[in-house]
């Protein structure tokens, strides 16, 4: 039966489609409209991603059937700006950063598009209200309102800042605008027509054994199927992010570990893979019982998780210093306790995506990661290929928090397309992205502090356990940053710590925003609050007695020479404390009286965190490039992942070079293009490629000098005025003019001309086996004070305002380093309030919960600047910070509203309501 | 390809459904969700687009919602006081697109226990409007909602409306939902209650918990107890926990059982005493 077409309007183009009028609007627009600005996060309505205005109403496109569009005007995010000009709404998201990853981005804008058109200048509720329907996981959502609010009042871009004047300029994003319009390409955006499709079969059990039949025979009858993938496919099938451990299988082979391990891929066209029943693989499970949870993989004879891993133990390690345990003697408090927290899932809202093409002996792959070069070199693992035969390009990746720090599609899509000759591509649905890919590390850390009668502390032992899952993936980082970071942000003469990680039956907990100690930082402060409440001490003054500073030595016995600036962070928190308190109290007073169930209490957050990798070299290098067309390039190897490193390094570069940022293209991340600047982890790209930036702008202006003829040393005087001028390079100082004519210099023309390098690599020292050492070259320090009610009956928590002081080095983009911290902290709020991963259970984000934008506080960010002489311009990290002390500040207010100290994240209503229950009977 | 209907009339449509094995679909808010990961394979009926089944009426002793009135329709709708409850509760589901695009029969057929559309239906005292070939039949929302996501209705059936009837005195409604976060978020408790009052007194009380058993349930015994009290902001403590003996909680990732029991008894007492303080 043939079918008239559906016509509708879009962008006010009228539109026909042909297809099945149940497709989704979402798909059509994307696949058959090529209006990939439209995006998908979920395909369920959960997360707001593809929301675009049906007749002038905000609509999740993805639960939109096209028929019902019929005749009706659909507005997508290209749609938003008239005859190239921005709309005010989008002018005002780039001036407040309120877009960073920009995977949300599309689908905020539409919201608050529908909503300008009602309310022209809509009130902080009413921006809630419109944007309660899109998930953002970057921002914290704090700008996301503030651009809404301004988007009436005439809001204008910034002026990009002159030379030599970028760093601690409010700069916004130079890839900013093409995440506002639709251009932005991220993981599934540009894939090729012509591309053959993958689709992972994935155990259904969390440990099974499992025969395969003849999959020939399948492939023989399901047209349109070109290859089915197994274990035995893959050249080399283990991968893992440390050289030596390559433990975890591309394709399951025999066995399966965890619920959602990949068992085959089916390659061929999209129908063919999509249409294809799983029962019809002939995979024969034979499931076993599986080992999950901690108590589970320490029990004596407990199943082995991996054969050759005896007590299913990953990694053993910790710091000693002193005498910890005599020390506890001579203490005049103590406190002790046990803290768990579960698995947290990253939830971008790009789930992981790209496609690869084979290119005669070289593979060339598109990807959605944090890590281009340890993609290439672990992508030629599995497939015995040298590294410079893979070749990856990083699409704009929609968030990542360490989740985009392991393989997902890289290795299949590359292996397809290496064997079919075919461009691949691989969309992860958002339930395959959360039971596959890496989590938060679970943990159980029990901790204990002592003081002297003053607060000052002597001694701490910390044991932290940590669920890895099946494979290793980055569980060996977590264990062993967690003991080095497990004082806190104190100085404690006597120190005993310990981490270990445990093999369960889980998928692997890798690398999320903090690497463990954001989970080591609720027992540590719970200890703080513990001995200053025993002690009768204040609690920020407890925190004060105890700072870390310069002069001081850590549990490692590193000696912190500079940049230590806890202190400042705290005395910048003192007032906010002091006024929280004594609101809460005055508030806490009234609520008694009248017989109310509401309480409020305000709590302190501290933490310090290593910036880069711990005791391992971790270099990054950069490039400028000048052309013969005065065209500059930052050949940069550090993916933005959304955190700004593309805007922080054009900063940086163009500002040791002298010559505006507004001058410089980007390349960003293309192994055959830029250097390796290393991974976006560990808070590392604004202090380690920031710095390679710096040198590489330095070098490439010494070289401007020399090829102009200025003699040796010239280039160090900063008084010159750079400016690139048709064709050339002119400096000038009193007088004094130097030209460089760029097309009279050596060379082929579509290649710079002058190249300038940086590299820079934190310098660390291994430890020794009592961890003693140099771990990390510098230190971020923050403090947060949060202010929380919870409801004595329902046992729920709000919290109200935030305040977060941090100690950043030098703020090289405040707006940046704002949305950071608001976005960390968001997160760190999710951890303490709703977040927890079941495996098997919550794989979609409607029974996973993240904060929505009705979640958040008022949050306001003091920024400290105690200079790292190391750091470019003093800077330091940031992307992790914001998020540590968070969950300490909320559970320490959650004790001071209740007199209930919550030991076990997140706090969910029940466990605080059980917890209050228990306090009532002692 | 699977086919696909989408008439304009009400007795297309019927027909439609008449030759069986055709999933409904309205505003696709429960149908693509549960489809997110599979092919689209059934065929299907789309109603969206049957002149006179979208939009509020109202009638001599009754008002008519009909099947494809969205949620945003119902905020938007001018109604009296009695509906605060079910517009308290249109705001609560999903975020402003779904809305924007999920239907207030399309919550009841869909029949999940957590729906926020049936306890303050069922605090309506609602009806359901069901249409079919052999003609239409009308049938208490109590008796339309069997299971978790089970109704009466049959194949070749179809719910037309919701029927709301107008109550004898002044009447007020209240709404409370609670979940682990502001927005998209599916309830570990919700409460609705409509009082009926005249000269300050309860004349008549219907209250409905949902999330706590696999169908939203009345309330009764309290219902009962309630009337002849005095309205006040003290209407709450009239509420016990023996009055939640319909209800069946269970232990899942959002709360645990214990809890459920607890809560809904804080939220039936708030619930009234917010209803009993208007004055």
């Amino acid at each position: 039966m043939s079918r008239p077409p559906v016509g509708f309007k879009v962008n006010g183009k009228r539109m026909r489609f042909n297809g099945a009028p149940m497709a989704r609007l979402s798909d059509v627009l994307r696949d058959e409209l090529g209006l990939t600005g439209t995006k998908i996060g979920c395909n369920a309505g959960d997360c707001g991603a593809c929301t675009v205005l049906l007749d002038g109403r905000q609509v999740c496109a993805c639960l939109t059937p096209v028929g019902q569009v019929e005749g009706r005007e659909v507005l997508t995010v290209e749609g938003l700006a008239r005859d190239g000009k921005l709309s005010a709404l989008q002018v005002s998201f780039q001036k407040h950063g309120a877009a960073q990853c920009g995977i949300c981005t599309p689908g905020a804008l539409m919201a608050a598009t529908d909503l300008l058109a009602r309310v022209r200048r809509p009130n902080a509720d009413q921006v809630k209200e419109a944007l309660g329907g899109v998930l953002c996981r970057c921002t914290g959502y704090q700008k996301i309102i503030e651009a809404v609010m301004d988007a009436a009042g005439s809001p204008a871009i910034p002026r990009a800042p002159a030379a030599e004047g970028a760093i601690g300029a409010r700069v916004p994003k130079i890839d900013g605008i093409a995440k506002l319009t639709g251009a932005e390409r991220f993981g599934a955006d540009a894939i090729p027509k012509q591309a053959l499709w993958l689709r992972v079969v994935r155990s259904p059990h969390h440990r099974a054994r499992f025969t395969i039949g003849d999959l020939d025979d399948v492939l023989r009858h399901a047209p349109g199927l070109a290859r089915i993938l197994s274990a035995r496919d893959v050249p080399s099938n283990g991968f893992g992010i440390y050289p030596s451990v390559k433990d975890q299988p591309v394709l399951a082979d025999g066995e399966a570990r965890f619920r959602g391990e990949a068992v085959l891929a089916l390659v061929g066209t999209r129908e063919a893979v999509e249409g294809l029943d799983d029962a019809g693989l002939r995979i024969e499970y034979q499931p076993l019982p599986p080992v999950m949870g901690l108590d589970a993989a320490m029990a004596p004879g407990a199943p082995l998780v991996q054969p050759a891993k005896p007590g299913n133990l990953l990694q053993d390690g910790g710091v000693r210093k002193g005498d910890a345990a005599a020390q506890f003697a001579h203490c005049a408090a103590l406190a002790e306790g046990c803290f768990e927290t579960a698995f947290v899932e990253h939830a971008y809202v790009e789930p992981e995506a790209g496609w690869a093409e084979r290119k005669g002996d070289r593979i060339e792959i598109h990807v959605t990661t944090q890590t281009p070069y340890m993609d290439r070199d672990e992508v030629a693992v599995v497939m015995k290929l040298a590294p410079e035969q893979v070749r990856i390009v990083p699409t704009a990746c929609g968030g990542g928090f360490g989740g985009k720090l392991d393989l997902s599609v890289q290795p299949l899509i590359a292996l397809a397309a290496w064997l079919t000759h075919k461009p691949v591509a691989c969309i992860y649905t958002r339930t395959e992205s959360m039971a596959s890919t890496t989590k938060r590390h679970p943990s159980r850390i029990h901790a204990k502090f002592g003081c002297d009668a003053l607060g000052r502390l002597l001694a701490c032992e910390v044991d932290a356990d940590f669920d890895t899952g099946a494979y290793a993936s980055w569980g060996p980082t977590v264990a062993t940053r967690v003991p080095i970071h497990a004082t806190g942000p104190y100085s404690v003469p006597h120190v005993r710590t310990r981490g270990r990680g445990f093999f369960t039956h889980c998928h692997p907990s890798g690398a999320f925003r903090g690497f463990g100690v954001p989970q080591g930082a609720i027992a540590h402060e719970a200890m703080m609050d513990e001995l200053a409440d025993r002690l009768g001490i204040d609690r920020l003054e407890m925190r004060r007695r105890n700072a870390l500073k310069a002069g001081d030595r850590t549990a490692t016995g590193q000696l912190l020479e500079h940049s230590a600036g806890l202190l400042d962070c705290l005395d910048a928190l003192q007032p906010h404390w002091t006024r929280m308190n004594a609101e809460c109290a005055r508030f806490n007073q009234q609520a008694a009286r009248a017989g109310d169930a509401l309480r409020r209490g305000a709590g302190i957050g501290c933490m310090w965190y290593g910036i880069g990798n711990t005791s391992l070299s971790n270099p990054s290098i950069i490039r400028v490039g000048l052309s013969r067309t005065g065209k500059i390039t930052l050949y940069n190897g550090a993916v933005d992942i959304g955190q700004g490193s593309n805007t922080i390094l054009s900063q940086i570069a163009a500002d040791a070079l002298g010559l505006p940022m507004s001058d410089f293209l980007v390349v960003m991340g293309d192994t055959d293009r830029t250097a390796d600047a290393g991974k976006t982890s560990a808070s590392r790209q604004t202090f380690v490629s920031g710095n390679a930036a710096e040198f590489a702008g330095t070098d490439l202006r010494r070289k401007i000098f020399l090829a102009a003829g200025a003699p040796e040393g010239e280039w160090r005087d900063r008084r010159y005025r750079l400016s690139a001028e048709r064709g050339a390079v002119v400096f000038r100082k009193d007088g004094i003019t130097h030209r460089l004519e760029l097309g009279a210099l050596p060379g082929d023309t579509d290649r710079d001309a002058l190249t300038g390098t940086g590299t820079f690599d934190p310098p660390t020292t291994p430890s020794d086996q009592d961890g003693q050492g140099v771990p990390y070259a510098t230190y971020a320090f923050a403090a947060q004070v949060a202010q929380v009610e919870v409801d004595l009956q329902l046992g729920t928590t709000r919290v109200l305002r935030l305040v977060a002081a941090h100690d950043v080095g030098r703020a090289i983009n405040p707006i940046q380093v704002e949305g950071q911290i608001q976005g960390g902290t968001v997160q760190g709020l999710g951890l303490a309030l709703m977040e927890e991963y079941v495996p098997g259970r919550t794989e979609n984000l409607h029974d996973y919960l993240i904060p929505t934008i009705g979640d958040v506080p008022h949050m306001e960010c003091i920024l400290i600047e105690d200079a790292e002489p190391l750091g470019p311009s003093g800077a330091k990290g940031v992307g992790e910070p914001g998020l540590i002390p968070t969950a300490p500040a909320i559970l320490g207010a959650i004790h001071a509203a209740t007199g209930v100290r919550m030991r076990q994240v997140p706090v969910l209503p029940h466990r605080l309501l059980a917890e209050l229950r228990k306090h009532a009977r002692p | 390809m699977p086919a696909y209907a989408r008439p304009a009339r009400l007795e297309d449509a019927l027909q439609v459904l008449k030759r069986g094995n055709t999933t409904i679909l309205a505003g696709g808010t429960d149908y693509y969700p549960a489809h997110a990961d599979k092919p689209l394979r059934e065929d299907i009926l789309d109603i969206s687009a049957i002149r006179g089944l979208r939009g509020i009426s109202d009638g001599r002793d009754h008002w008519r919602i009909g099947a494809t009135t969205t949620w945003t329709d119902l905020i938007e709708a001018k109604l009296p006081p009695l509906f605060d409850a079910l517009r308290l509760a249109a705001r609560e589901v999903g975020g402003v697109q779904i809305q924007n695009r999920g239907t207030v029969a399309g919550n009841l057929c869909n029949a999940s226990p957590a729906a926020d559309g049936i306890p303050p239906l069922l605090a309506l005292d609602a009806q359901v409007e069901i249409a079919s070939d052999a003609g239409s039949r009308l049938i208490a929302l109590e008796q339309f909602v069997v299971g978790n996501r089970r109704t009466v209705l049959g194949s070749g059936e179809l719910a037309t409306a919701v029927i709301v009837p107008k109550p004898k005195c002044n009447a007020r409604s209240h709404f409370l939902k609670l979940g682990t976060r502001k927005y998209l978020v599916i309830s570990i408790v919700m409460v609705a209650a409509t009082i009926e009052h005249a000269g300050g007194k309860v004349r008549a009380a219907r209250i409905a918990v949902g999330a706590c058993s696999p169908v939203a349930r009345r309330l009764k015994k309290l219902e009962a107890a309630l009337v002849g009290e005095q309205l006040d902001a003290a209407l709450g403590a009239k509420a016990l926990a023996s009055h939640l003996q319909p209800l069946s909680p269970i232990d899942d990732v959002r709360a645990s059982r214990g809890y459920r029991t607890e809560a809904a008894l804080a939220l039936v007492r708030r619930t009234l005493d917010q209803l009993g303080a208007i004055t």
